[in-house]
């Protein structure tokens, strides 16, 4: 049927995959030759070598003409990035968008493998780094003066950057501490008070379920693994604790996780949150026809609706999550991303300056936030009057930023991320998501999570402690 | 004596004139299929490991495989989409193409165009389109049957979603079978027809014993490529996952999970073993089809 699409051919393989990987075997070999005739141009060899570089070399680095790839996909990030060049006329950077998280992932590692056509410097996001320092392909940034801006940055964002033996794999750019969006209408309207713990929240979604049944209090999307780790990461769970290269504990089934298990899966069986796949068009709609009442979002979560729900402006409001403990309130990250530099880099001081200015200078920093509208992973931001300040009309005034702000310093700084995220994503939605869109048990499909894990990770070489 | 060694030379030149016409087509064939082919077999036999690197395996993967629920379960579901959704296909093709050849449609040009754009739009749009019209809340089928309070046709759910993707590739694919059919049917002899017709033979019986066994070969070249198309099924499952999570799984047919186990696994040799093995299928599936064709045509 489809012989004739360019998608596939009558190749019994998937021909893009197996034709790229042919080439790429040839690719290799000549990389190979490569590396041995450069070899020690890369002073970040072994982790355990950091010795800075000198500021005479630094010096001499930025004043040597050189031209470095940037993969992002950060729109008008070419007005950051003008800040540098202007600051270092002799570095060129070449901005490319190779599309966002996943796809940019895929080529990357591709281009990796290969061993040529990756670029200097990647946006990768927080989870997505041990994915890549697994694999050796992340410049530890340590000997380029990385250390130095440990103090300007929230601590836990440093915290996600940092490698098991202390290297610094990115500089972090953008943050998502969790909080609650809500209509403050619809609240209004029905009597209910904004939830602080989620025993609050559960009876507000069965109050209000009830009251009218076309409305739901919230929508857990059974697609979105990363809400439910945030969700693990404010309850206190380590899911992923890895130590040393190989080992690695998995405990997405240990107390925490069932009670987390228990909670949502009795309300999305009881039918009183929804659970459809959000991000596509039916969900845009039911956010602008106030199907639910409640976004449990980022702090990337208020710009956005206001450019997604233009119908609902002026009722919103933001919250921070209901807690389990009210006495520590506490929140996790869902989004936000760094700058990385790649190993393979034949500059690795340009590449690695790029990439400490860019979100460390205080003007291009600045920039993301009234530009970009990133939500600032730097203290300074984070306590800045004009930006804690802003009181945007579609949150009836509300100093927005300021909520989330607050609930950046509540987010917890040891919270670790598996070295193979993709698999423990799609594994989670074909179980724990899979039960909460069927309405079937959610602590069983924890259990077979953990399962599915724990044999993926044996299978490729792990030792693997925990349940 | 010269004109021996004239033809002898000749013939040498015809001979190599050979070789050479099919040069072009053999050194794409060697270096697009078959080497590419030779590449992902030589992959199967490895196995690489985030922790302790690649490792030469032999026949493990596909011991593996063959003992793997996840890649049996979607070759099955594959096979049960290719049981119901073609023969209704290629009936539908075949269908439009005899009416549009009887000539007794009135704007039968307006006909065959409108049958066959759906083919001209790309299908990851006719999934995204479809999978638009599919929705449960704001789909028009779902506010249509609210509106006249009959019960919402869940065509995203489980039961429903291999009858739902069904539906798309045959809006998809029956404009273009119908076209393979229909040009076959013109190039039937007219002799044939006015010989019938003197026979006193109806348009009903011209269709059985005339237009039906002389399309026989360009339905199986419809079958054949069928039989690839339908194992090979990728975009449309692929696109409607994002909407359908929970009922699309990352296996859903064999293809999606040879996908998902390079790129989201990093299972690049096991990968390679899956898609081997699903190349292996689809070349038994297309011998068969064959077989059972050429047995009919000689009893």
């Amino acid at each position: 049927m489809r012989t004739f699409s360019s998608t596939s051919t009558s190749l019994p393989v998937p021909s893009p995959m197996s034709r790229r990987l042919f080439l790429t075997a040839t690719g290799a070999l000549s990389l190979g030759a490569a590396l041995t005739a450069c070899g020690g141009g890369d002073s970040g060899g072994s982790s355990a070598a950091t010795k800075p570089v000198s500021q005479a070399d630094i010096d001499k680095a930025m004043k040597t003409p050189t031209e470095l790839t940037f993969w992002t996909w950060v729109p008008n990030i070419d007005k950051e990035v003008a800040l540098f060049e202007k600051k270092y006329p002799a570095i060129k950077i070449k901005v490319v968008n190779a599309g966002q998280g996943t796809p940019q992932y895929t080529k990357l590692r591709t281009a990796l493998k290969a061993g040529s056509g990756a670029p200097d410097m990647v946006q990768i996001e927080y989870q997505a780094i041990p994915t890549f320092t697994i694999t050796n392909s992340l410049l530890d940034l340590r000997p380029y003066g990385a250390s130095a801006l440990k103090g300007q940055f929230v601590d836990w964002t440093w915290g996600q950057v940092s490698g098991s033996d202390g290297e610094v794999w990115a500089i972090p750019q953008d943050t998502g501490p969790m909080g609650m969006l809500y209509r403050q209408d619809i609240f209004d309207k029905h009597g209910i008070d904004v939830p602080k713990t989620w025993d609050e929240f559960a009876a507000a979604a069965r109050k209000l379920h009830k009251a009218d049944p076309d409305v739901y209090l919230t929508n857990l999307a059974a697609n979105q693994v990363a809400a439910w780790h945030g969700l693990l990461w404010q309850a206190g769970a380590k899911p992923y604790v890895t130590s040393g290269k190989s080992d690695i504990s998995i405990s997405v089934d240990d107390a925490v996780s069932r009670k987390l298990g228990e909670f949502w899966g009795g309300l999305a069986k009881e039918g009183v949150i929804g659970v459809e796949p959000d991000f596509t068009d039916a969900w845009y709609a039911a956010l602008n026809k106030g199907k639910y009442a409640t976004w449990i979002t980022a702090a990337w979560g208020p710009v956005f609706l206001s450019g997604s729900a233009k119908a609902t402006a002026g009722k919103w409001r933001a919250a921070p999550l209901p807690q389990w403990d009210t006495a520590k309130p506490s929140s996790g990250n869902w989004g936000g991303s760094t700058t990385a530099v790649i190993r393979s880099t034949k500059n690795p001081i340009a590449a690695a300056q790029f990439a400490q200015f860019l979100n460390s200078d205080p003007a291009s920093a600045k920039m993301f936030a009234t530009e970009q509208f990133f939500f600032p992973a730097t203290k300074s931001l984070l306590t800045d009057a004009d930006f804690v300040g802003d009181a945007p009309t579609f949150y009836g005034g509300q100093k927005v930023n300021q909520v989330f702000a607050d609930i950046s310093s509540t987010v917890n700084a040891s919270f670790q991320w598996p070295p193979f995220l993709d698999q423990a994503a799609t594994d989670w939605t074909e179980t724990v998501g899979k039960s909460l869109a069927d309405k079937t048990d959610t602590v069983r499909a924890l259990g077979t999570w953990q399962t599915r894990l724990t044999t993926y990770a044996k299978n490729q070489g792990f030792t693997v402690k925990g349940s | 004596m010269t004109t021996a060694t004239t033809t002898a030379r000749a013939r040498g030149r015809r001979r190599s004139a050979g070789p050479l016409f099919v040069a072009p087509f053999m050194v794409l064939f060697l270096l697009l299929f078959l080497a590419p082919l030779g590449y992902a077999g030589y992959l199967s036999l490895f196995q690489e490991r985030l922790i302790g690197g690649t490792a030469f395996v032999g026949f493990d993967n596909y011991v593996q495989a063959l003992g793997d629920s996840q890649f049996l379960h979607g070759v099955g579901r594959v096979a049960l989409f290719f049981v119901i959704q073609v023969p209704l296909m290629l009936l539908l093709a075949l269908l439009f193409a005899l009416a549009l050849d009887s000539g007794l449609l009135r704007l039968a040009r307006v006909i065959r165009l409108g049958i066959f754009v759906p083919y001209a739009v790309p299908s990851v749009v006719a999934t995204l389109m479809w999978g638009y019209l599919y929705g449960p809340d704001f789909g028009p089928f779902a506010q249509l049957s609210r509106k006249l309070s009959l019960p919402v046709p869940d065509f995203l759910s489980d039961s429903w979603m291999l009858g739902s993707l069904a539906n798309i590739v045959t809006w998809e694919f029956v404009g273009y079978n119908m076209i393979i059919l229909y040009a076959a049917l013109r190039t039937i002899p007219h002799e044939l027809y006015e010989a019938a017709s003197m026979d006193g033979a109806g348009a009903w019986r011209t269709a059985w014993s005339i237009k039906l066994p002389a399309l026989r070969p360009a339905i199986l070249l419809t079958l054949l490529f069928s039989v690839i198309g339908s194992f090979q099924l990728f975009n449309e499952p692929s696109l409607l996952m994002k909407i359908a999570p929970d009922v699309i799984s990352s296996s859903y047919t064999a293809n999606l999970y040879a996908y998902s186990l390079a790129f989201t696994g990093q299972q690049v040799n096991y990968a390679a073993t899956v898609s081997f093995l699903l190349g292996l299928v689809i070349v038994i599936a297309s011998y068969a089809v064959l077989l059972t064709a050429n047995r009919r045509r000689t009893p």
